[in-house]
């Protein structure tokens, strides 16, 4: 008994050793942590030589990370700034982007509310505070009542820099604990509104959006989200040190490949479509 | 009279019996104080940090600040912006709002059971009444506060046709459920706890037993049942989970009871959890934290004073 406890122990250590040269570290964004966490799962039950390592931290601390050396994957849902492309340089790195997912964020309302479609400028005059009757924007004379999401969600700042160009949300926007919660309020409340991930909608509806006024307004959908029609949404990013090679390059082609935008779109991401995941490819 | 005789021994095993409970006792004053340091080390920087004591110092904290130039002068908590924004007053407003509501619904209900309870009530009926008080204490908060979130909103706005949906009552309602069994339980057991004496006394003079509830036992329990509503709104000013469902949480600074309300400790609540460690903000939240420390311990030290006062007034004319 004694010898297979031991045998084990020596055994699982020679795999730590073995696999200590394969480790993968990936770093950033709270909004991807969650699909890099089951990515690094699913890809290591198909290949288990592999060890990787995913934290979170946000898209800055990933950037800082991969600048200073201390990942090899940075996971990121925007841009690196002008600022850091110029350290990366200083710092000899070689950012390498590839989206990976897509993201997008819908806008709730009732389904009583005559309501079909907004405007950017119009969502920015609610969530700002400076509409506060749907009167305004064609519905019916009634207040409007803003729902929103806390103040350190990746939602909400992503809904801030997007739909309101980084002004202040209204203070009289109710901020509630999850988007689940922001949804059931809506349904709840004929004049709420309220912003979210798109595979939450149940019990509302989803207003259409248009960039400005000669845009169509779009109603979110895999469909629209995936094809960059409807204007709420954003790419979420992978970078490296230049370009992926050996095992790195595995993962993101594994990542991109039909099984795993499959994973992605369980996790309620939005997969890329077909042939720009296949041209996002390492070749 | 040997038989009674205790050895050294057993007088060591009193001696270290002693010490420990002894020690026990004080380890909740100490924990205290461990809590009180840890949660104050943490604001710190906002009064040494230079950094952060740009972004959010404490007047910044405390008065007017005109944020963006030529814009109107207003306090705004805006942690997350361009321009972090940190008054605390429209939070204060909300947590003191909440809790008023919350004592207005709880104390005339909690004391009313009360005096039912202990005065006029069977036996029998007082045993069915007491633990099912006793058990609303018992829920979990999280639960009052999905009810207050799903069901009373709803019916509340229904009623009463608010036009915020999460506002101040239907969180003051919430958070009074909350504190009933406090201010139930602590007044209930004054009032039992009046002497036997008193009552006999009062009867044999005439008094009937309407008479002898109002002019003898309610007044010689006051102190107990200041101690209830006292204890019962520490309750209402740290309670969280209640207040961040139920609330709207929009830092708003209004009169208006039908306005939402953002408190103190839902706003610790929901932002701690993902603040960058060692900011402004983080700074902030922590201090937010010593403020509702300081803020309960000073109500209940008050309550005790009160509470002393009363009793060496009642026991004074007793005599």
């Amino acid at each position: 008994m004694k010898k297979t406890i031991f045998a084990t122990m020596i055994l699982l250590m020679a795999v730590g050793l073995l696999s200590a040269g394969g480790t993968i570290t990936i770093k950033g964004s709270d909004t991807l942590v969650r699909l890099g966490q089951r990515w690094a799962e699913e890809y290591m039950k198909i290949n288990p030589e592999t060890v990787i390592q995913v934290s979170g931290g946000g898209s800055g601390t990933g950037i800082a990370a991969l600048l200073n050396g201390g990942t090899d994957i940075c996971e990121a849902s925007r841009d690196m700034k002008e600022k850091e492309y110029k350290l990366a340089k200083e710092k000899g790195i070689d950012p390498y982007r590839i989206s990976v997912s897509l993201d997008g964020i819908s806008v709730f309302l009732n389904e009583k509310n005559p309501v079909k479609e907004l405007s950017f400028a119009q969502l920015k005059g609610i969530y700002t505070g400076a509409v506060t009757n749907w009167k305004e924007v064609g519905g019916s004379d009634a207040r409007i009542i803003v729902y929103g999401r806390e103040n350190n969600s990746g939602t909400y700042a992503f809904f801030k820099e997007h739909v309101l160009d980084e002004e202040d949300f209204s203070e009289y926007t109710q901020t509630l604990p999850g988007t689940a919660a922001v949804v059931n309020a809506v349904a709840k409340d004929i004049n709420g509104i309220g912003y979210g991930g798109i595979a939450w909608a149940t019990g509302v509806k989803f207003a259409a959006v248009r960039k400005n006024d000669k845009d169509p307004a779009i109603l979110p959908s895999m469909e629209t989200v995936s094809n960059g029609t409807y204007p709420i949404s954003r790419e979420l990013y992978w970078f490296f040190n230049g370009k992926p090679e050996g095992e790195l390059k595995k993962l993101v082609n594994w990542a991109l490949s039909e099984e795993g935008q499959k994973v992605a779109e369980a996790m309620d991401y939005i997969p890329l479509s077909k042939e720009i995941a296949e041209k996002n490819k390492v070749k | 009279m040997d038989k009674l005789q205790f050895k050294p021994k057993s007088r060591w095993r009193e001696f270290i019996g002693e010490k420990f409970i002894a020690l026990s006792a004080l380890s909740a004053l100490v924990a205290i104080f461990l809590i009180f340091a840890f949660i104050f080390k943490e604001s710190i920087p906002i009064f040494t940090d230079p950094d952060i004591k740009e972004e959010a110092s404490v007047d910044k904290m405390v008065f007017k600040q005109e944020f963006y130039e030529g814009r109107e002068a207003k306090w705004s908590w805006q942690p997350n912006s361009e321009v972090p924004k940190y008054s605390l007053l429209p939070l204060f407003i909300g947590t003191i709002k909440a809790a008023l509501i919350a004592m207005l619904f709880a104390v005339p209900l909690g004391v009313g059971a009360a005096v039912y309870s202990a005065e006029f009530a069977s036996r029998r009926m007082r045993e069915f009444i007491k633990p099912i008080i006793e058990l609303l204490a018992g829920i979990p908060s999280v639960v009052l506060g999905f009810l207050a979130l799903i069901v009373l909103a709803t019916f509340l706005q229904k009623t009463f046709g608010f036009v915020f949906r999460l506002n101040t009552i239907n969180a003051g309602i919430a958070l009074g459920l909350a504190v009933i069994p406090i201010v139930f339980t602590v007044a209930e057991d004054a009032m039992t706890s009046v002497p036997k004496s008193l009552r006999d006394a009062a009867l044999a003079l005439g008094a009937n037993p309407w008479q002898v509830s109002m002019t003898v036992v309610l007044p010689a329990a006051l102190p107990g049942i200041a101690a209830g509503i006292v204890l019962g709104f520490g309750r209402a000013i740290g309670e969280t989970m209640i207040v961040l469902m139920a609330s709207g949480n929009a830092a708003i600074i209004s009169a208006s009871f039908t306005d939402s309300i953002r408190t103190i400790s839902a706003t610790i609540a929901a932002e701690l959890a993902e603040v960058v460690f060692g900011s402004a903000h983080y700074s902030v939240l922590f201090f937010l934290g010593t403020l509702l420390f300081v803020f309960t311990f000073f109500i209940n030290l008050g309550g005790d004073y009160i509470l002393g006062r009363l009793k060496i007034k009642f026991q004074g004319r007793m005599k």
